[in-house]
């Protein structure tokens, strides 16, 4: 399923002019900082914005051409739209607000489907109960089973864990994973959380004052140093996908098995075979030029250093590939200079922390 | 308790206020849905046309609907012809007057519910497969409900007080279109009849508390269904 949105708009000052296309469905993110133009993006692509010209194909339709002069109104559009806020309707219980989009769907989806989202989404408990008698994380839950109540063929979920405390991201974070995992339908996920693009994204659009800056794979996009210049942020160590080669590794480990190497984790309940999403910050990368004796860290790949960048006053960021994955170090400048490090060179690359994640 | 007379003029001025607010209702929704949510040339025309009977003296607005619907007027001879109406002299031209007199209340009131709502929630229902007319009974209502309701009590309070635009334009007819404070005018204009006048008086005091009681329960029960 083919997503290609291109949009010209004039707020004010601000220009929107944005051309990109993603083949891959799955998650996209549309990345970038406050004021970079996302949520104008995604209100043109479920049509509750008309930009001024354009034209916007999500699969096979086209929801919006300004040549052709078509504007499909966003209720015949049947995109689910998670909003920034819950957006929950007051004077409608749980069950009312998950079956509002379920009722008016052109071909409603049977019963078996409405218990399925709520038990997928664990909302079971909470359908008598009244919106304003919910948590924050309980009322994002539920914005999210109603927008996917509607049969959409896409879901836009904007911002969705703004406003939540650490806790409750992390509460909601699986749901979204798991719907990733256990829906087919495709999602654009707008955010300015590196955090969150990294545990989720497959793809990711990058939005800089109004424009694309870069549209591509999130495991390739990621640890790139150029990262920086596109996004405003500081590039993400690395994300790649790998599979549990034995799930009794010795001394309490899983390992890991991607093309370049292998690394361990703290035991995964996962059988050997499975594909699991493994990543780590920039941050938690150190460089050695010689292989490391006595260490604590169970995980040491050698690498080849691909670029460098300065960044800040004191950092610069390290490219490096080890076998087909990118992944990037964060180290001082001084570091830098004292381990001569430069493009070509073999080094070896310490992981100080890895995190796990489904897929 | 009440005497038949009394029993008829607060029967009858409960029957006038009752319709006058009903029947203005919709009106003033529709009115006041336009007015806060559209945008169309001559809006505050509009605007100013519907705000009219706040300002004007209720005798004045008594006097033009003699003018127009008289039954020797031509509009006033064309209803009672074809459709059957007849307002002179009448209680329906009582409901009326007083309806017309009290029809700003409840746009205000409506106006105000409807420009506090979330516009956010009108999105996510459209988002949701709603249109216009399904977002207005489903959403735009229910959610307005404390402002009509409160628009309604409002002007069901006025219209029981309602006095110079409908003895202007239907006169004061005993069991007709003799209103509460109509018949209390009545008591004081003859010989003897301070004492009807209090008793009369004291009777549209204890309707005024009820009303404002029930208003308020109305309220609560109105807060709560909307979950607020």
């Amino acid at each position: 399923m083919t997503i290609a949105v291109r949009l010209r708009h004039r707020l004010g000052d601000f220009a929107l002019d944005v051309d990109f296309a993603v083949d891959r469905p799955g998650v996209i993110a549309l990345f970038g900082a406050s004021g970079a133009g996302k949520s104008s993006v995604a209100n043109a692509v479920a049509g509750l914005f008309r930009p001024a010209l354009g034209r916007i194909v999500i699969g096979e339709r086209v929801v919006f051409d300004s040549d052709a002069r078509i504007f499909v109104p966003p209720r015949v559009r049947r995109i689910g739209y998670v909003f920034q806020d819950p957006r929950l309707f007051p004077h409608m219980s749980v069950a009312n607000n998950l079956r509002f989009g379920w009722r008016r769907a052109p071909e409603r989806a049977d019963e078996t489907e409405f218990e399925r989202i709520t038990a997928l989404l664990g909302l079971e408990e909470l359908l008598k109960r009244n919106p304003a008698k919910l948590s924050g994380g309980e009322k994002r839950r539920v914005a999210l089973g109603r927008a996917l109540l509607c049969s959409p063929s896409l879901l836009i979920l904007d911002e969705p864990l703004s406003g939540l405390d650490e806790v409750r991201k992390e509460e909601i974070l699986p749901w979204f994973e798991k719907l990733r995992d256990q829906t087919r339908i495709p999602m654009l996920y707008v955010t300015h959380a590196l955090e969150e693009v990294s545990r989720l994204a497959d793809s990711l659009i990058v939005l800089r004052k109004g424009k694309v800056a870069a549209v591509g794979s999130a495991f390739d996009l990621l640890p790139d140093v150029e990262f920086a210049n596109l996004a405003d942020s500081a590039p993400y160590g690395a994300v790649f996908t790998a599979s549990v080669v034995s799930g009794h590794a010795d001394g309490g480990l899983t390992e890991l098995a991607f093309d370049g190497g292998s690394i361990f984790v703290a035991r995964l309940d996962q059988p050997a075979g499975a594909i699991v999403r493994v990543r780590f910050k920039a941050e938690d990368v150190m460089l050695a030029r010689v292989i490391p004796g006595a260490i604590s860290a169970n995980n040491v790949l050698s690498a080849t250093v691909v670029a460098t960048r300065l960044s800040g006053e004191a950092h610069a960021d390290v490219q490096m590939s080890v076998g087909s994955i990118k992944i990037v170090a964060r180290i001082t400048r001084a570091s830098l200079a004292r381990l001569a490090i430069r493009p070509g060179l073999s080094v070896f690359a310490i992981i100080k922390a890895v995190i796990v994640d489904s897929r | 308790m009440l005497t038949a007379a009394e029993s008829e003029a607060l029967l009858l001025s409960l029957k006038v206020s009752g319709t006058a607010v009903g029947v203005a209702l919709p009106f003033a929704l529709a009115a006041a849905f336009l007015l806060a949510r559209t945008r169309f040339p001559g809006k505050i025309l509009l605007d100013g046309l519907l705000h009219l009977p706040l300002v004007l003296p209720p005798v004045v607005v008594g006097y033009l609907l003699l003018l127009l619907l008289g039954t020797r007027e031509p509009l006033g001879a064309w209803l009672l012809q074809h459709l059957g109406l007849r307002f002179a002299f009448s209680w329906t031209g009582a409901a009326l007057a007083a309806g017309i007199i009290t029809f700003p209340f409840q746009l205000r009131a409506i106006r105000l519910a409807l420009h506090s709502l979330d516009n956010g929630l009108a999105e996510a229902a459209e988002t949701l497969g709603a249109g216009p007319l399904d977002r207005f009974f489903n959403l735009v209502v229910p959610l307005a409900l404390p402002g009509i309701l409160a628009g309604a009590i409002t002007a069901f309070a006025a219209c029981l007080g309602e006095f110079g635009a409908i003895i202007t334009f239907v006169s004061n007819i005993p069991g007709e279109t003799q209103t509460l404070p109509l018949a209390i005018y009545s008591a004081l204009q003859s010989p003897g009849g301070e004492t009807e006048a209090a008793r009369l008086s004291a009777l549209s005091i204890g309707l005024a508390l009820v009303s404002v009681t029930f208003a308020e329960l109305a309220e609560r029960r109105v807060q709560a269904f909307i979950g607020r």
